[in-house]
């Protein structure tokens, strides 16, 4: 919740994309979070994904849940709308925005709190109903609005700040995300802004339900010796199992490839999913083999980032609903009233 | 033929009957086809299904008014038992009026004690009769229920004819199921008139008090309402009794709201996780510019409780049916109250005010129904339409629902790319015209202007976040100065004036409308004067507070324990409590006109009103 605007001031060069926006025109309001925050960095992420995707600012609606991660859609995309719902409950807030206009890009932010614990059943029903839209949990596995209390992701043995050893054990987002069927699921790491702005670019384009764990530090309550969610742990332990771009139809492949085998998945509205394997056994296009290879990595002690699913073909929400090509909010009169005729043979029947 | 009998006995007028039946056997299709019959005679009648909270075995009673006066509340008291299920024997023969009539199944003989001296009995061997003509044990059952409505006609005098017809359009293109039924249905009937004494007391007379009028389920209705008032999304969790107005909404979606040339809807319904979801899915369509509703009971509306504040203060429209059930807690979820009025009216923490509508039949659910959408949309904010399973899951006869064409959605203060574009100043929570209610915009309308957040915290009026105590106050009371606003705009109150000056007055709203209009009556022939007022909507418009004022006392008729309308007339608009007498009713089954006539004559002392003459015995 920022106080101040942003300044508007900027380089007369700035690059501008195929809009002519250049990057300063998805930024939003100054952050109000901690000094080297991982919230922040995956909203840097985000900008620099709608600025590279050519979208159009406006046509983007950004929901959200209560919580650190939740203030951050106020930092992003100033000229789209957005909405801090209540604690837990983006999920059913950005389904019911969905329903009303399929033709915006919706964007969720939340938080481990806010998706894990609180909001734990929205979480894996959007996923379930295929909602269209990318669903990121900036995941510090803490909460820190209210001073560091173990979040539902926080790993079983993990130490708190003050000294406390958590002792339940951790849901694992990314496999919850698998199982309940999203049809686009990654991790991406905050500290990781090469793996992450592709990762997110793939989810946006993505025609169905986009899931992206992505584990974010928190510097205030959860960078400490004993953590595993601080940047030096997750350094240690993220075993990518690929490197991403997202390449779109008309955009030169200017990407310069390190060894590893590459893999094009091309998604359905065109963009093409260029991976470059860093492990040669996994193959995100099959998601039993996903969630097998997760579980054997986790038991390994872990982190596995990367693109780890991805159904190039995915349904969505208005799919199964078979609803009209026109976004239902802007269905006039006569489309939505049948009118005094229809009635009167309503009432015929009902004598 | 029946015509010559249409001066027969005077209790043909004030024929109430109840079938005990058991739940599950069948027996829903055979009362309907009782009660319609009697419509198609052109006799007004009410109907009540009073069932348990289970899925099949428990018993259930199926009501049936039948009045000279065309009195659609229920009266109390019983004048015909057809008593099916044993469980409820004595229960169910004791609540026969005296002079009254218990029909049953006589195949087994029942000891002298379990019968009444004052009343009269008819004994039909359903059983026996079912047994000698069918082999299967599952047209036993099914045909049983046909075969005593068979009965019934010869007894009551319903026109054979009337029932065939009613067969021949239920069993439409199933001619060997119309056919097995016309001859169960004539089983019945030739028995009766070979066996019994036909007619009864008890008899009725073709009339023409039905006029154009429709029998039709509150919840359906609303459905209906809700798809003329232009909802596209309905997000709903199942719970009785709300679950077939989603329904309702469906089926007539699938008739209106097919695209004709793809197939493709015109509408999207999900049934959500929670409660909690569904309203959530309604703000965010509502949010995006859809009009979009839930329908739930009780625990879902305290389910509810923090989003219906977001929608409140975030300013939000959103449309909540809550039909009504007895509470609280899971309470009794298949009896009916009108326990939910404070719970709507001030859902969530912190200070909030909702609207509030009292349908008072089928015909204003689809009204209000309808109409919620533009309170919503108008005025930016929750807005209840607070049925009850009296309404909701019985059918109403009712006047006929009507439409004018020339209506059009009223959007409400919608600021569009062009606006914006001219440069019309755009503060979301700027109150430009005074009204208090200040401009949206939906998302995804200009690329450079009109863009906000939105928020559960509080703003300035230009939407930024702030915590400045100035500015917090100055949203809430313009939000004050729109409830304000919204006053002359939520359905005005009816009143129905007595027949000479009175000094008391009552107020009633929602389903106990048709229970008070015959209770005034009958009052009114004892010399009880009463003018009457029908709330219909919250915030309480004037001439409510004018109708308290110009009584010394004013009798508050609720169904529910703790007078809650009476509590809100109270805190909303001043008024001493003293001069607010609450009538209460609230056991579960809907309110009856006897009680409440013996309720306010009981306490016609305090009013100084000195009845004329008593009724004639």
């Amino acid at each position: 919740m920022s106080f101040l605007p942003k300044p508007k001031l900027h380089h007369p060069k700035l690059p501008t994309n195929a809009l002519g926006f250049t990057r300063r025109d998805y930024e939003g309001a100054i952050s109000t979070l901690c000094a080297g925050c991982g919230h922040d960095s995956i909203s840097a992420a985000i900008i620099q994904a709608c600025f590279d995707l050519d979208i159009e600012p406006h046509r983007v609606a950004k929901m959200s849940g209560i919580g650190c991660s939740s203030k951050t859609p106020d930092y992003f995309l100033g000229a789209s709308h957005g909405f801090n719902s209540v604690h837990g409950r983006m999920p059913s807030v950005l389904t019911g925005a969905n329903l009303a206009n399929r033709e915006l890009i919706y964007l969720g932010v939340s938080g481990d709190g806010d998706s894990a614990s609180i909001g734990l059943g929205q979480f894996a029903h959007s996923l379930r109903r295929g909602v269209n839209m990318t669903y990121i949990v900036e995941n510090n596995g803490v909460y820190g609005l209210t001073k560091g209390q173990f979040s539902a992701t926080s790993d079983k043995g993990s130490k708190a700040k003050k000294g406390t050893i958590n002792a339940d054990e951790p849901i694992d987002l990314v496999g919850m995300a698998l199982q309940l069927g999203a049809t686009y699921v990654g991790r991406g790491f905050s500290g990781d802004k090469d793996q992450l702005v592709p990762l997110i670019k793939g989810a946006i384009r993505h025609g169905g339900a986009a899931f992206i764990d992505c584990i974010s530090p928190c510097v205030a309550f959860n960078n400490h010796e004993g953590s595993t969610k601080s940047y030096d742990f997750v350094r240690e332990h993220n075993e990518a199992v690929n490197r991403l771009d997202v390449i779109l139809g008309r955009a030169p492949i200017t990407t310069a490839y390190g060894p590893g085998e590459l893999r094009d998945v091309v998604q359905h509205d065109g963009s093409v999913l260029r991976l470059r394997k860093l492990h040669s056994d996994y193959d995100p296009t099959d998601r039993v083999a996903a969630m097998n290879y997760l579980q054997e990595r986790k038991a390994a002690g872990e982190i596995v980032t990367g693109l780890l699913y991805v159904d190039p073909e995915p349904s969505d929400l208005h799919a199964s609903q078979n609803t009209v090509a026109l976004p239902l909010n802007r269905l006039d009169d006569a489309a939505l009233c049948p009118g005094a005729a229809a009635l009167a043979r309503v009432n015929a029947g009902l004598r | 033929m029946v015509g010559t009998h249409a001066a027969a006995d005077k209790r043909d007028e004030r024929l109430r009957r109840q079938f005990a039946n058991v739940n599950g056997s069948g027996s829903a299709s055979a009362n309907q086809l009782f009660a319609k019959s009697i419509l198609r005679m052109g006799i007004p009648i009410a109907s009540r299904n009073i069932f348990p909270s289970n899925i099949q075995g428990l018993p259930t009673w199926f009501e049936v008014r039948v009045s000279g006066e065309g009195h659609l509340g229920r009266r109390g008291g019983v004048d015909l038992m057809v008593a099916m299920n044993p469980q409820t024997w004595d229960r169910d023969v004791a609540e026969i009026d005296p002079g009254g009539y218990l029909f049953y199944d006589s195949t087994k003989p029942l000891p002298q004690s379990k019968f009444r001296a004052d009343i009269n009995v008819i004994g039909v061997p359903l059983t026996q009769m079912c047994n000698a003509a069918y082999t299967d044990s599952r047209q036993r059952q099914l045909f049983k229920n046909i075969i005593y409505v068979g009965a019934l006609s010869a007894l009551l005098q319903i026109e054979p004819k009337v029932i065939e017809t009613l067969l021949t359009e239920q069993f439409k293109g199933k001619e060997r199921l119309a056919k097995s039924n016309q001859d169960a249905f004539h089983m019945g009937r030739d028995w009766a008139l070979a066996n019994l004494e036909c007619p009864i007391g008890l008899r009725l007379a073709p009339s023409d008090k039905v006029g154009d009028r429709i029998y039709v389920d509150g919840n359906s209705a609303a459905g209906l309402g809700a798809v003329y008032g232009g909802a596209t999304v309905c997000a709903w969790y199942p719970i009785t009794p709300s679950t077939s107005l989603a329904e309702g909404f469906e089926r007539y979606c699938k008739r209106f709201r097919t695209e004709p040339e793809t197939g493709r809807k015109r509408y999207a319904i999900v049934q959500a996780e929670d409660e909690l979801a569904s309203i959530g899915m309604v703000i965010g369509a509502s949010w995006n510019g859809a009009r979009a509703f839930t329908a739930t009971s009780g625990p879902g509306i305290s389910l509810m409780q923090e989003f219906v504040g977001l929608s409140y203060f975030a300013e939000i429209p959103s449309v909540i049916f809550d039909v009504q059930r007895a509470g609280p807690s899971t309470g009794m979820p298949t009896r009916t109250q009108q326990s939910d009025v404070l719970a709507a009216a001030y859902a969530s923490h912190g200070d909030t005010k909702h609207l509030v509508l009292f349908p008072e039949d089928p015909r204003e659910c689809f009204e209000m129904g309808a109409q919620a959408f533009d309170l919503a949309d108008r005025f930016q904010q929750p807005v209840f339409v607070l049925l009850d399973l009296d309404i909701g899951m019985n059918d109403w006869l009712c006047e006929p629902f009507a439409w004018d064409d020339s209506r059009r959605m009223d959007r409400g203060k919608v600021m569009t790319a062009e606006e914006l574009e001219a440069g019309q100043v755009f503060g979301r929570y700027l109150d430009a015209d005074g009204d208090g209610v200040p401009y949206r915009t939906y998302p995804g309308t200009h690329p450079s202007k009109g863009a906000f957040f939105t928020r559960g915290t509080s703003r300035d009026r230009f939407a930024k976040y702030t915590e400045q105590g100035a500015a917090y106050v100055d949203n809430m009371q313009r939000l004050l100065r729109k409830f304000e606003t919204a006053k002359a705009h939520v359905p005005r109150p009816v009143e129905r004036p007595a027949a000479q000056p009175a000094r008391a007055g009552v107020l009633y709203y929602g389903s106990s409308s048709a229970a008070m209009t015959e209770a005034l009556a009958a009052l009114e022939a004892e010399g009880v004067h009463l003018d009457a007022l029908r709330i219909r909507a919250f915030p309480f418009h004037d001439d409510v507070l004018d109708f308290i004022a110009r009584h010394d006392k004013v009798f508050v008729v609720e169904q529910n324990r703790d007078a809650q309308l009476r509590t809100l007339l109270m805190t909303e608009g001043g008024i001493d409590a003293a001069r607010l007498v609450p009538i209460l009713h609230y056991d579960g089954t809907p309110i009856t006109a006897r009680f409440i006539h013996a309720a306010i004559a009981d306490k016609a002392p305090v009013l100084n009103v000195v009845p004329m003459r008593k009724a004639a015995p």
